[in-house]
């Protein structure tokens, strides 16, 4: 049986609405992209959905409490919220750079976590 | 007063805005560029905005907020612009004269030869949209709750309901969640989310989070703390109906009901302001009714995306370089007039076309399949096809150089219904 699926493109601001025809899991027709980064986007959503992390983790000695954190590239979208609950738990020392990796292979999907500031150390002089 | 130095430009905020202006500004050729921002670090809004999407145009990749700034940190730090931090300014003159303060120097004025406005905008508040009800703690804006959450580790409310489906409203029912704090759910008053679809989609819809439309907040409960809000449809002239409404308990009111451009200073050097973007009215070199100061980002008008307001900001602080180095080159201007389906556009004056121009514009109501088009002088001098146009989708219509346009006529944005040969055949014969 054929089924179409409605999707929208989470990829820029022009939110492309796409419909994805499969039958039986296979697909058989992707319409309504503007652009190729669409059709992927419909593709992946539809076979494995991923979404980038972002969140804090704590920082001990910085001008900031927090350090704001991305995954290196989108990682599935059902560990999502189990990967922000393990960084939660991570703290670091000031200072860190910008890029510095935070936390390796996040829950096994081999991406990475990493700083996406600089953020320096608190010193004691005005 | 002639003690008192004097900066070729002066930008006055560093957000993405004001990085961008002053590295244009130095870049254009200006030596002597001051970067004052009231903050402790540079980078305004954009480091508690950890989530992704910035810079896509601009860079072409997709960049969190702290990654953003971050690149024109850098920049800036290593274009020699000085950095006024922890530094506000308390007035600014018509005479582009301005008093600064900061804890080191105290109070004192400078006299740049060039300003340019980088304030940004603020948030809409409960009193301005007039919710009845108590003044319990536990009523808060959704940027100032992604301030709490992201910057300094605090939780707002654990049971949250949010008011208004603006971009930062949906990022923060998503923030919340992963925070581990339930979200009721989301209300819009209009029938159609304020922010972009793309955040309806991976924040709501992700997360399994109701978004109500036509429905708002009739009453705030609670004496100390908020404790319960009360929520209900809407009727055709958006006043809440009274047998639909419903109690949430609720230890959090998050509002997420619309942006202000701050234009406090801009006030008091005289510089005439928008009433439909409550910005300034600026030319297409972001140059303000003032001789010398320029504006651009938030402050003008509120962008749905930064890059937009990296690219305003590079128009103005070229143009403040210019006017430093070459002088004022901006003669008669003419007024951008907004046509079918636009609301508004920015710049809403414009001296000339002769190197091109960015226009930036809302659409009224939401259209399919239609054109934007600017018309000068009678002549089409842009036209795009646009799938969809939407009220919280800022559109931008970049027009190349027209010859021989040293004095522009008039000017008209407009959208048309995108239709077969009929419509186009009407429209030359219109020139």
């Amino acid at each position: 049986m054929k089924n179409k699926h409605e999707l929208v493109c989470i990829n820029c601001p022009l939110s492309c609405g796409i419909e994805l025809t499969e039958e039986d899991g296979e697909i058989l027709e992707i319409s309504g992209a503007d652009c190729k980064v669409g059709l992927k986007y419909a593709e992946e959503e539809f076979r494995d959905p991923r979404r980038t992390v972002s969140t804090t983790v704590k920082v001990e000695g910085g001008v900031l409490p927090l350090l704001p954190v991305v995954s290196a590239s989108p990682i599935p979208k059902s560990l999502v919220t189990e990967a922000v609950r393990v960084l939660a738990k991570v703290a670091l020392k000031a200072p860190v750079a910008d890029g510095q990796v935070v936390y390796r292979d996040i829950l096994g999907t081999g991406v990475d976590i990493v700083s996406s500031r600089r953020l320096e150390a608190e010193t004691t002089a005005g | 007063m002639s003690g008192a130095r004097k900066p070729q430009c002066v930008v006055v905020g560093a957000g993405p805005a004001g990085l961008g202006a002053a590295l244009a500004a130095r870049e254009a050729g200006l030596r002597d560029v001051m970067l004052v921002e009231r903050d402790f670090e540079l980078g305004g809004i954009l480091p508690q905005c950890i989530h992704d999407g910035f810079g896509s145009m601009v860079f072409g990749q997709v960049l969190t907020g702290p990654q953003y700034a971050q690149r024109y940190i850098d920049r800036v730090e290593k274009a020699g612009v000085e950095v006024k931090l922890n530094t506000m300014v308390l007035e600014m003159a018509p005479d582009r004269r301005m008093t600064l303060v900061n804890s080191r120097e105290g109070i004192y004025d400078i006299e740049p030869a060039s300003i340019v406005l980088a304030m940004g905008c603020r948030e809409r508040t409960r009193h301005q949209v007039m919710i009845p009800g108590y003044r319990p703690a536990g009523v808060i804006c959704a940027g100032a709750a992604q301030r709490d959450i992201n910057i300094d580790g605090l939780m707002p409310g654990r049971r949250v309901v949010i008011l208004g489906s603006g971009d930062i409203g949906l990022i923060m029912a998503r923030r919340f969640t992963l925070e581990g704090a339930e979200v009721e759910g989301v209300y819009e008053l209009m029938d159609h989310p304020g922010g972009l679809t793309r955040n309806v989609v991976q924040c709501l819809h992700d997360y399994d989070i109701p978004l109500h439309l036509s429905h708002t907040v009739a009453f705030i409960h609670g004496r100390k703390r908020v404790e319960a809000v009360t929520v209900a449809a809407v009727d055709g002239n958006l006043k809440p109906i009274k047998e639909s409404e419903r109690l949430v308990p609720c230890d959090a009111l998050v509002l997420s009901v619309g942006l202000i451009p701050e234009n406090e200073l801009s006030k008091q050097a005289g510089v005439e302001l928008d009433p439909v973007t409550s910005g300034p009215v600026v030319d297409e070199r972001m140059e303000t009714s003032v001789e010398g100061i320029f504006a651009c980002g938030n402050v003008v008008s509120v962008f749905d995306l930064v890059d937009w307001v990296t690219r305003t900001a590079e128009t103005a602080g070229r143009a403040a370089a210019e006017y430093v180095l070459e002088g004022r080159k901006r003669g008669a201007v003419v007024r951008v007039n907004p046509g079918r389906n636009v609301k508004f556009v920015v710049p809403q004056v414009v001296g000339s076309l002769d190197r091109g121009a960015d226009f930036y514009f809302r659409v009224e109501h939401p259209e399919r399949a239609v054109r934007a088009m600017v018309l000068a002088g009678g002549g089409e001098v842009y036209s795009r096809k646009a799938k969809m146009v939407r009220p919280p989708e800022m559109v931008h219509a970049g027009i190349d150089a027209v010859a021989g346009s040293g004095k522009v006529l008039d000017v008209t944005v407009e959208v048309v219904e995108e239709e077969g040969g009929a419509s186009k055949k009407k429209k030359r014969g219109r020139r």
